[in-house]
């Protein structure tokens, strides 16, 4: 069990012959992820690596493959389109690491999504792996491994921190997923953590936010009143001054709100057993389960 | 990104706004004119720096004749500005807005932002304007009244009508409100805002609506479809070396203490920098290289991270995922070597060819103290911020 993805899940590549797009393509099918087409507009015919039959929309992929979910590495001005051509294709899950969407093209994107069936993760984020079976995004797969650990964060090399020090206390993870450090984004904490809460491998569920917005609040919300695994939590942005956007768009604390103070408040009403320090997560995950 | 006042009045001037009638200062000798150019018999002078607070800290002066107004124009240009806004350090006056002046019947509020939490553009208005609204906010929060957008539909006429009368305008008023919201909702999708706000937002003496103070925030990402927008970034209102940061593609904040970072990703660095902070030193940055972490980036975040007199100690702590480590660390020594780097150095690599990574480091001659995780990392930079 896993969540989202597994080893049947079809996988096509929007923007497979871009630079990003191919190197990340060739990692993901060391990995083993079922690969099964990449679309590139006007390349229709050609393969990628000899064996992923390209084509030039996402229509014509699902139809010829049987794709079920689709990654994006198109750049950001195109990336929003790129999520909706998904979504009218009809695939399950569209995962969008394209960095620098504009906030109205979300808006439009999200309403867009809210009648169809497609769930969407990111933009702006690492992706999702399932150990050992599926990997759809950017993260390094080696540094995983098959276990009982959910991660689920906003960000991309604090999650690899995460995933490493859990490795070091000898445990695995069921899925990791990046959310995304935009301030829009398809996939909220709310939303993994149920599907965790659910999912009969997770025995412990990690989860990383940083300052910036409310999903940490909500997320406590719904841990409170939901959850039945532990959860360990680290909030980054304690030292980040108010005003200023950290690095992702959706770090900023603004008018006072968003501060990593309150979602560690918020998050230790809730149960949540929160890290001080980065250097304890993977510590504090192995006192829980033991 | 912020633009001016001045800037922004004219961003919504264009789609309706009503605003008052300025002009904007770059020197003192300008001023006779633009008095002369404005009606008066009384003018405002507004010190146009990217923050907010600025009439309790002087940065606006109301004059009664061109005299006046060059005597205030003197003391106001190259002053600096401190409020609440602009840290201790505070923002020196370039720019001066030279505006009418306004008799203010009442003062509302009207901003609009995009919710990430509703993922629509919202509006929201308050009887209650010319204060801080985070204050209105905290304190009597059912004072701020707002109104979700549909991202399918755009605003409607009926809420621009709601909006104008729950600010209580009477019926004449009423129309030149719901005109105005329609403006904002132009002006905010025309140029890709992430922020407008109005306040205040009076009603004169001759019973109209004015747009007396505003502000504009930019979304960045969409900076590339506005290339005129893009150019009314003021580089004086940035920190010099994050402005040279951005020069080298580097994601790069300068903060109060002395232990400069080096990280690449956002949240790892953010968590680094909390890391320093719990270890007892205080971070002296944020710097995101990216994914990259090649020679040049790490030369680069060096040359940043030096230019900055505070640091004492530099921490490097790079999660090599495709990136490899052993690249990273020849980076790292050559970058070191080439600018001759005197502070102590805690270098803390992980992932991909970490262990060759460290072989190289220690091999190198230069005096890396080499921390195999987190937690060794924060000890390093105790011990040498001790010695």
């Amino acid at each position: 069990m896993s969540i989202l993805v597994d080893k049947t899940t079809r996988v096509l590549v929007q923007g497979i012959t871009g630079s990003e797009g191919s190197f990340h393509s060739r990692q993901m099918l060391d990995y083993g992820t079922q690969l099964v087409a990449g679309v590139t507009p006007g390349k229709a015919g050609q393969k990628f690596e000899d064996k992923v039959p390209i084509f030039n929309t996402v229509a014509e992929a699902v139809q010829a493959t049987g794709a079920q979910a689709s990654v994006i590495f198109v750049p950001a001005p195109f990336a929003a389109d790129a999520v909706m051509e998904a979504a009218d294709a009809g695939l399950a899950l569209v995962v969008c690491i394209s960095e620098g969407i504009p906030v109205l093209d979300m808006l439009k994107v999200k309403e867009y999504l809210r009648s169809r069936r497609t769930r969407m993760i990111g933009p702006n984020c690492p992706g999702i792996i399932t150990p050992g079976q599926c990997k759809i995004g950017i993260m390094p797969g080696f540094i995983h491994a098959p276990g009982p650990v959910g991660v689920v964060s906003r960000s991309g090399t604090l999650t690899y921190e995460a995933v490493a020090q859990l490795q070091r206390q000898g445990l695995g993870q069921s899925t990791c997923l990046g959310i995304g450090g935009d301030p829009i984004v398809g996939t909220s904490f709310v939303d993994v953590l149920e599907w965790f809460n659910h999912d009969a491998e997770t025995q412990a569920v990690v989860m990383i936010g940083e300052i910036g917005g409310a999903a940490e609040e909500e997320a406590a919300d719904y841990i409170r009143r939901h959850m039945r695994k532990p959860v360990i939590g680290f909030i980054a942005g304690q030292t980040a001054p108010p005003g200023r956007r950290m690095g992702h768009a959706g770090a900023i604390i603004s008018g006072g709100k968003g501060t990593a103070a309150e979602k560690i408040a918020a998050l230790q009403q809730a149960g949540v057993q929160v890290c001080p320090s980065p250097a304890e997560i993977g510590a504090t995950v192995k006192q829980a389960l033991t | 990104m912020k633009i001016h006042e001045y800037q922004a009045k004219e961003l919504l001037k264009a789609h309706g706004v009503p605003v008052q009638q300025g002009r904007v200062a770059f020197s003192l000798n300008q001023v006779p004119e633009i008095v002369a150019a404005l009606p008066g018999p009384e003018w405002v002078l507004k010190a146009q720096v990217h923050a907010g607070g600025r009439g309790k800290a002087g940065g606006i002066k109301l004059v009664r004749s061109e005299s006046e107004a060059v005597d205030a124009a003197r003391k106001m240009f190259g002053m600096r500005l401190v409020t609440p806004q602009t840290g201790a350090e505070g923002k020196i006056v370039r720019r001066i807005l030279f505006t009418e002046a306004a008799k203010i019947k009442k003062e509302l509020y009207a901003g609009l932002i995009a919710d990430r939490g509703k993922n629509r553009l919202v509006f929201m208005i308050s009887r209650e304007g010319g204060v801080e609204i985070e204050k209105v906010a905290e304190e009597h929060p059912e004072k701020i009244i707002t109104e979700p957008i549909d991202p399918g539909v755009g605003l409607q006429a009926f809420q621009c009508r709601r909006m104008a009368f729950a600010l209580g305008l009477a019926h004449g008023l009423a129309k030149e409100g719901a005109a105005l919201f329609r403006a904002m909702y132009d002006a905010f999708c025309a140029n890709d805002c992430s922020l407008v706000e109005i306040n205040p937002l009076i009603i004169d003496a001759e019973d109209h609506l004015l747009a007396l103070d505003v502000k504009v925030n930019l979304d960045d990402n969409a900076l590339y479809r506005h290339p005129d927008l893009a150019a009314l970034r003021d580089l004086d209102e940035e920190d010099p070396l994050e402005v040279q940061a951005s020069k080298y593609n580097l994601n790069y904040i300068r903060l109060d203490g002395n232990v400069g970072c080096m990280v690449n990703g956002a949240g790892l660095a953010m968590a680094t920098m909390d890391l320093i902070k719990l270890a007892g030193a205080e971070p002296a940055n944020f710097l995101d290289v990216g994914g990259g972490a090649s020679v040049e980036t790490v030369a680069n975040g060096f040359r940043i991270i030096l230019s900055d007199p505070k640091v004492q100690a530099i921490l490097i702590n790079i999660f090599g995922g495709i990136v490899r480590c052993d690249r990273v660390a020849k980076g790292v020594i050559e970058a070191a070597q080439s600018l001759n780097v005197q502070v102590p150095i805690v270098v803390r690599l992980a992932g991909t060819n970490a262990a060759e990574a460290g072989a190289l480091l220690q091999e190198s001659g230069l005096k890396f103290h080499v921390a195999e995780d987190l937690a060794g990392a924060a000890q390093c930079v105790v011990q040498v911020m001790a010695h």
